[in-house]
Order: C-alpha cells, then sequence, then structure tokens
C-alpha cells in the first residue's frame, strides 16, 4: 500500500503547489493587469493611501492637479483636488472614489502611485512602505502651455467646440480644449456629476466630459482641400500652377454642386491655378480635381496623413476616435472606393467624412514639418518627489504623410490664404501665418462647423493646430475660428513678435 | 497593537501550552510538528479575522477552545486504541449520510448563498457535512481494509459500493447544491480506494463518473452552471443578463462579484503585501468591498496582506503538514490505520485546494473553509479532531517500531 500513498501523497502536494503558482500568477505576472481594471475598486481605495503626485503645466509651477488629505478611520487619505477648477478637464480628467479616473489621471496613474515599474519608484516606495510613512507619488509635468490652454478655453467659452495647439517639431502638445468644459472637483460632490450633467450648451448633448477634441468627429469642410491638394501633388499629375477653368458650379452624379459661400471672390472665378483654387477655396475646382483623382486616391493620401488610425496620446484609447468616412456611426472602409464614394463632394471635405480636431491639427503639423507627422504627446517628464527625472519624453516621428516638396507647395498655399485668401483675420503682425477654413455644411441649412487649420511662423513652423467652432448660424471657417487660432498663436508665440508692427 | 489582541495572545499561549501538555502524555511518540503546525495556521487565521473584525475573532476564540477540548477528548479517549473505531464503521457510513442530508430536513437547514449547507438549532448554526467528513474517512477506512483484496480482483459487481457512494455524492450535490463539497468527498473517496486496492482504472472510471455526473449538473442546476460560467468568463466587456435582479449588467459587477473582487485583493498585495493590517477590504466611508472575507475569502485577504511571500509560506506550511501526515499514513502497519491517516491528510490537503484554487480561479469557486484558517466553528472543531486522529497514529505506529 505504500506505492500507493507515496503517489497520493505526490498528488496532494502537486495540487499544493498548484496554488503557490496560482498565487504567484496572481500577484506579479496579472497584477499590473488587475490594478488597471476600472472595476477594481480595491486598487483605487488602496491609492487613496498614497499621496498622489503632482499634475504640472509645461511652466512645471501651475499645479493642474493636487491632493487634499483627509483622516477617516484613523487612515490618512488623499483626495484628488483640481486649483485650476477646469482646465483642460477632459483631457486631465479625474481621480475619484465613486467614479474611477478618466484623462490622463487614469492613464498615467502609475506614475502618479509610483506604481510604475521604474526600479527608483520600486525602491522609495517600498521604502516607504517598510517604514511606514506615506507613499508618495511621482510629479507629472505636461506639455500644456496655461496661457494657451486658458485663451482657447476662454474664446470657445459659451459655444461647443474645440482647439488643440501642438508643436509640430516635437510634437508635444501646448493646447487642448473641449467646451463646454466642467470643474472635476464636482465629480464626487454630492449632487455635482448631476450638475455636470445637466450643464447647458448650444449643441445636444452638451457632453461636458466628452473630449472633442480627440474624440469629436465633424465633417472636415475645406481644411480637407488640405488632403485633396497633397494627393494632387503626390500624383505628378498636378503643379501648384496647374490652371483649372471654375465654371462655379461642378456636376456630380447629373447634379450641380455650386461654390460654398465663404469667398470674399466673385461668384466664379474663370481661369485659376492650383494655389488660387486652394486660396479662395473653389469648390468647384477641388470638385473636379476628385474626380479625376478619384476617392481611392483621395483616401489613400488621408491614410498617410493617419486617418484611419487612432492617434496616439496619452489619454485613455476610448476617449480617441480615429478620423475617416463614417457609416451610420462606425468608421467605414469603401470596398471600392472609386464607386462606392462621391470623389467630387470628398474632394472639399463633406460625403461621410468625418474627422476630429486632433486629425486636422496633424494635418497642419504634417505641412508645417516637411510632411512628418511627430507623434503627439501631452507628457512633458516624470520627476520623483524629489526632483529627479525619471521619464523625459523625447520627440519622435510618427509618420511620413507626404514629400518635402508637397508639403512645401502646401504650405504656401495656407500662407496665401492667411495673406489674401479666406483667412486674413488669422493674420499676426510680424508673423508669417499659414492657415485653411472650412466651413462645413452640418446638414442644417446655413448652419455651419467653422474650421480653420493653422501654423507659424511658416520660416519655421514652432505652433500648428485646428480649431473647430460646431453649428454656427452663418458663421464660417474665416470669420469664427480663425480669430481664436490667431489668439492661440499669439499666446504660444514669444513675445516680441506680438508686438511688432 | 491593543491590550485587547495582547491578551488573545496570551490566552492562545496558554491554550497550546494545555493541548501540547495533553498531546505529550497520550500521545508522547507522535509526530511533534503537526500541533505547533495547526497551532500556528489557526493563529494566522484568528489574527487575520480579529483584524478583520473583532467580534468574530471572540467566537472564533471560542471554538478554538471547543475544538481544543474535543482534541484533548479524542485523544484520551481512544488513546489506547483508535482501531476500536474500525469496528463500527457501518454506524459511521450511516452517520456521515444522515450528518449530510440534515441540512436538506425543512425547519433544520439553511441556505446560505445559494447552497444548503448549514443546520440551525436555537440560533446555533453548523455545518454537519464538515463532521461528515472524517465519519466518511473512517467508514472507508474500515471497509476498504476489508474488501481490498476483493475489490483489487477487479470484478464488476464489486463496483457496486463505488456506483453507490458516486450516487450518493451527486444526490449531496443536487440536494445542497455544493459542488465544492461534493468534489471533496469524491475525491477522498476515490484516493481511498486507489490506496485501498492499487488499481488506476478505478481512479480513471471514477474522475470519467464525476466529470459525466459534473457535466450533468452544469446542464440541470442553475447554481452549478453559474458557478462554471464565472469561472470561465470572470469579466465581461458587454452588458450580459444579471440574474440577480434580473436586469443586464457586466458580468463582474453581478455574479462574479465576489470572485473577481477576491483576485483584486490579491493583485493588491504584490509579492510583500501591504502589510498585517493595511490592507484594503472596504472603501473609505466603511462599504465592505470583498463578501464573505473571513470565511472562503480568508486566502483573498491573507494574500492581501502578506503578500506573495506570506502566502506562499502558508501554503508551504499547509505542504509540510500534509507531507508528515502521509508519511505517518506509510510508517503505520496496518490498512486501518494507513487508510485512515493517508484519507484524512488527503481531505486536508484536497480541501484547501478546492478553496484556494476557486479563489485563485483554478476550478471553480465553492465556499468551503481553509482549514485551521476560514472563520467557522464546525471546520475548526473537525480540523482538531482530525488532528488528533493522525496523531493516534501515528503515535501507534512510533511505538512498534
Amino acid at each position: 500500500m505504500n506505492r500507493q500513498i507515496s503517489a497520493v501523497a505526490l498528488a496532494a502536494l502537486v495540487l499544493l503547489a498548484a496554488l503557490i503558482v496560482g498565487t504567484t500568477y496572481w500577484q506579479t505576472w496579472a497584477a499590473s493587469g488587475l490594478a488597471t481594471r476600472q472595476d477594481n475598486e480595491i486598487q483605487r481605495v488602496a491609492q487613496f493611501e498614497i499621496k498622489r503626485g503632482l499634475i504640472l503645466a509645461a511652466d512645471g509651477k501651475t499645479v493642474l492637479a493636487t491632493n487634499a488629505s483627509q483622516t477617516l478611520a484613523g487612515q490618512r487619505l488623499f483626495f484628488r483636488r483640481y486649483p485650476t477648477h477646469g482646465f483642460a478637464s477632459q483631457t486631465i480628467g479625474y481621480s475619484t472614489q465613486s467614479r474611477s479616473r478618466a484623462g490622463i489621471e487614469r492613464t498615467l496613474n502609475s506614475y502618479l502611485t509610483a506604481s510604475d515599474a521604474n526600479l527608483g519608484s520600486i525602491f522609495s516606495s517600498l521604502g516607504d512602505r517598510l517604514k511606514g510613512t506615506t507613499v508618495t507619488g511621482n510629479n507629472v509635468v505636461l506639455t500644456l502651455n496655461v496661457k494657451a490652454q486658458k485663451v482657447a478655453e476662454s474664446l470657445l467659452q459659451g459655444v461647443c467646440g474645440a482647439a488643440v495647439a501642438w508643436n509640430p517639431q516635437t510634437g508635444g502638445i501646448y493646447a487642448m480644449a473641449s467646451t463646454p468644459t466642467y470643474d472635476p472637483n464636482l465629480i464626487e460632490t454630492p449632487k455635482g456629476y448631476a450638475k455636470i450633467q445637466a450643464t447647458k450648451a448650444p449643441c445636444t448633448p452638451a457632453a461636458p466630459l466628452l473630449n472633442r477634441a480627440t474624440q469629436g468627429l465633424y465633417p472636415p469642410g475645406s481644411t480637407f482641400k488640405t488632403i485633396t491638394a497633397a494627393a494632387a501633388l503626390d500624383s505628378g499629375t498636378y503643379t501648384p500652377s496647374s490652371t483649372f477653368i471654375d465654371p462655379g458650379y461642378c456636376t456630380v452624379y447629373g447634379k450641380k454642386v455650386s461654390n460654398a459661400l465663404d469667398q470674399n471672390g466673385p461668384e466664379r472665378y474663370g481661369k485659376v491655378s492650383l494655389v488660387t483654387a486652394y486660396q479662395h477655396s473653389i469648390n468647384a475646382v477641388f470638385c473636379n480635381i476628385g474626380l479625376q483623382l478619384g476617392s481611392g486616391a483621395i483616401l489613400s493620401e488621408a491614410r498617410k496623413f493617419g486617418f484611419y488610425s487612432v492617434p496616439p496620446l496619452e489619454t485613455p484609447g476610448e476617449a480617441r476616435s480615429a478620423s475617416g468616412l463614417y457609416d451610420h456611426g462606425k468608421l467605414f472602409t469603401p470596398k471600392n472606393p472609386d464607386t462606392d464614394v462621391d470623389a467630387g463632394r470628398l474632394a472639399f471635405g463633406q460625403e461621410r467624412m468625418l474627422v476630429t480636431p486632433l486629425q486636422m491639427a496633424m494635418v497642419a503639423g504634417a505641412i508645417a514639418n516637411d510632411g512628418v507627422i511627430m507623434k503627439p504627446h501631452l507628457l512633458k517628464e516624470v520627476l520623483s518627489p524629489g526632483g529627479d527625472t525619471i521619464v523625459k519624453v523625447k520627440p519622435q516621428p510618427y509618420r511620413q504623410a507626404t514629400s518635402p516638396e508637397t508639403a512645401s507647395a502646401i504650405k504656401d498655399m495656407m500662407v496665401a490664404v492667411v495673406q489674401a485668401g479666406t483667412g486674413t483675420r488669422a493674420q499676426i503682425p510680424g508673423v508669417m501665418v499659414g492657415g485653411k477654413t472650412g466651413t462645413a455644411e452640418t446638414g442644417i441649412n446655413h448652419v455651419y462647423d467653422a474650421w480653420f487649420i493653422f501654423f507659424a511662423p511658416a520660416e519655421n513652423p514652432t505652433i500648428a493646430g485646428a480649431v473647430v467652432v460646431e453649428s454656427q448660424l452663418n458663421g464660417f471657417g474665416g470669420s469664427v475660428s480663425a480669430p481664436i487660432a490667431k489668439a492661440i498663436m499669439q499666446a504660444i508665440l514669444p513675445p516680441s513678435s506680438n508686438t511688432n508692427p | 497593537m491593543s491590550w485587547g489582541s495582547l491578551g488573545y495572545a496570551a490566552f492562545f499561549f496558554a491554550l497550546y501550552l494545555a493541548a501540547h501538555m495533553i498531546a505529550r502524555a497520550t500521545v508522547p511518540e507522535a509526530d511533534p510538528a503537526l500541533l505547533p503546525m495547526a497551532g500556528l495556521l489557526t493563529a494566522i487565521g484568528l489574527t487575520e479575522i480579529y483584524r478583520l473584525g473583532p467580534t468574530d475573532a471572540f467566537k472564533q476564540g471560542l471554538w478554538i477552545v471547543i475544538g481544543v477540548a474535543l482534541f484533548a477528548a479524542t485523544l484520551i479517549g481512544l488513546r489506547r486504541d483508535y482501531r476500536i473505531l474500525e469496528s463500527y464503521k457501518y454506524l459511521f457510513g450511516l452517520g456521515a449520510i444522515v450528518l449530510l442530508f440534515l441540512p436538506s430536513i425543512p425547519g433544520l437547514g439553511t441556505t446560505v448563498n445559494g447552497a444548503r449547507l448549514w443546520v440551525s438549532i436555537g440560533g446555533f448554526t453548523f455545518q454537519p457535512g464538515e463532521i461528515a467528513k472524517i465519519f466518511l474517512i473512517i467508514f472507508l477506512a474500515g471497509y476498504l481494509r476489508g474488501k481490498r483484496e476483493v475489490l483489487a480482483q477487479g470484478r464488476l459487481k464489486d463496483l457496486g459500493p463505488l456506483l453507490v457512494i458516486w450516487g450518493a455524492c451527486m444526490l449531496v450535490l443536487v440536494e445542497t447544491n455544493d459542488l465544492g463539497s461534493a468534489l471533496l468527498y469524491f475525491g477522498i473517496f476515490l484516493a481511498m480506494v486507489y490506496i485501498a486496492t492499487g488499481r488506476v482504472a478505478y481512479v480513471l472510471s471514477g474522475v470519467g463518473l464525476f466529470a459525466v455526473g459534473g457535466f450533468g449538473a452544469y446542464e440541470k442546476i442553475p447554481h452549478v452552471h453559474e458557478r462554471v460560467v464565472i469561472w470561465l468568463q470572470p469579466w465581461t466587456t458587454k452588458p450580459v443578463y444579471c440574474p440577480l435582479n434580473g436586469l443586464p449588467a457586466l458580468r463582474q459587477d453581478c455574479q462574479s462579484y465576489q470572485l473577481v473582487k477576491s483576485l483584486y485583493s490579491i493583485g493588491n498585495g504584490g509579492f510583500t503585501g501591504t502589510g498585517l493590517g493595511n490592507g484594503t477590504f472596504s472603501t473609505t466611508t466603511g462599504t465592505p468591498l470583498i463578501p464573505f472575507v473571513n470565511t472562503d475569502f480568508i486566502y483573498s485577504a491573507l494574500a492581501q496582506e502578506l503578500g506573495l511571500i506570506g502566502a506562499s509560506a502558508m501554503l508551504l506550511v499547509f505542504m509540510v503538514f500534509v507531507a508528515r501526515g502521509m508519511k505517518i499514513a506509510i510508517q503505520a502497519d496496518d490498512g486501518f490505520s494507513k487508510l485512515l491517516a493517508a484519507g484524512l491528510t488527503f481531505g486536508f490537503a484536497l480541501q484547501t485546494f478546492i478553496i484556494v484554487g476557486g479563489v485563485l480561479r483554478l476550478i471553480p469557486l465553492t465556499g468551503i473553509t481553509l482549514p485551521f484558517v476560514s472563520y467557522g466553528g464546525s471546520s475548526v472543531v473537525t480540523n482538531f479532531v482530525l488532528l488528533a486522529g493522525l496523531l493516534l497514529v501515528s503515535n501507534r505506529a512510533n511505538a512498534r517500531s
């Protein structure tokens, strides 16, 4: 019988050893996966014992998120406070007990709670735990420029819209505004969340928690002509000086599509170059270019600019949308683009094309940066509580959207738009600004989404971006959004360039 | 640290001293490591239970006193020759069945968390299944010792008892809605049959029968089905039907709430743990986050506070206990003693595996207690009696060699 007893003993010990293996799995390999799950209340509550790291603006001084300590049942707990009461709220998000976490408070949680895999963080938090002192998280410095963000938010106040401004050479985001906005301090107060939900705005739903800059999907209107122009130049068939006859309309499927209204010029331009057509945003010309190129070529150009991919950023993935054709609320890839998609309308940014402001800022950035889109980022650096740099984000190319030659040609066209085209209201004295207006039809007569994409200074652009203002009655990109873009650029440019005559 | 907790420490030190003295007097030749290990496990459990709620710790303390008393009584009562139990084997077998069906008697049984395992008499509740386990092992040790030669022949008609026991286990499963206990009884039965006969075929056919029964239960019994579904897919990304309120909900917010919260607790412990007393078991406003944390889920609490190091150390104590128990079975020189010691030890190991494995999502989760550690009177008392049994066998084996 002893042989059998030995076998049973072995089986019993193997079963128990499996428990050690299982425990090891959950406490090492799977631990970080468990920790980041949204319904992990234990982790969330446990992290209230951690003095969460500060979130700072690019100047390293302006505190965007801090802590208020409170002693509950003999335990010192740290609750989040946002001293700016609504500064890039949708981007920064919140960290609460009842509503979990959002924005970069969620995605950068491991740095903020010093539970990241950095050796320094591991030792310092282990040391704190062993000593029994409060674990202090790492401070996170963002690329957000206080002045630019404030200007963007104040100019968008009272409307629904978004603005993104970034450095096309480094990828650092200066401003990411979305209105209506909210005060993140209210999320966890009694009735605060209901109050946020009941926010009044000229759009329905007001959705103040939505980050319109990265999630909002709008028809791009004429700003999309930038993609069409790039496709035209990249095709080799066209040059900036190619000439066209503008009859004042374009025939699509036997129907006339008239030129748009946001032109100060005549209804019919006659013989024009590609530059002039772009400068004055002549729909008929672009419509015909589109019909020549076909939807397939335009869409594949758009893909090169990042359409059909979710742009990289530190915010949660579900808070970012891909731009592209949408059908019944879903991103839609046509099987035969040349026959399934109306190339004429697509060429000037209608059809079923929907874009995010971040995507359009990336389009402007590609033109400004010799055709290269840098990886957009919000995180500048992570500092330990002692001030040592744990992470420093370096500029990284994201994709080559077009050739330097094409980018340079379109850059000149965008400068022409601001100098003497539809975007003159973005002019800044002493600074060469490039831009493109867009006035997208919303389906309601005379109500438009007003766009402006931009970069400056043209010689060496350090700013690029996009502004969209929703549902403007007879409001055009050139009159509504260009002045906002101008103010944002002025906030970022060094003061000397603003005072020059 | 408070005077209350120090008082507990002093009192239990005295209690163990008493238990040790009794063991020295009654079973002087027995394995000297088992009692201290049981003491260690009980102390770990009591400390955690005290940390989670001093009221339950006091009740658990009382149960430990009763457990030690029964431990002493068993040792004293059977110190001359425990093998007298063999002659009452059928009585024990009958007793086991009666105990198993007690909770099903209307007016006597209570349903907790979907399983009918408790008997309530005048506010005093206990789980007869725990005691039934020991009775079953005694019966099997006696019965198999007598029948092992016949069974080893492998004639078809001798498979009768096996089928009867299998049927009984399935009945218990259906009656009590308790997959865990059924697995435990059947596992003990198979291990003991194998030890007695040495025939792997019995084990394989037994496993096959259990699989068939288990599948049937999965198909027909909603409670069992639910456990398996939770085990396979505790998290859903889309709302699914929630049987608790009939509304759609994410499964982790509904059926698998306990399991998922328990995994979060374990995960939060990490390598070193949060430290005893520093774990998170409730929200900052005091709402508990893990249900049944001091019974079924005591392991999740311990794993969070003691971490991988502490939890593994505790599991190693369980392993050493099992290894020494099996050694006693090998050293014993008669079939009844061997089967008794091996059965008791295997039951102890399998019970540990079923509950901890369930908590760790290795197997479907079923609510049974972690020996010596979990809060629960019937469990503590039973395990002390089990310990006494092992010491008796060990004493006899060592005294004769």
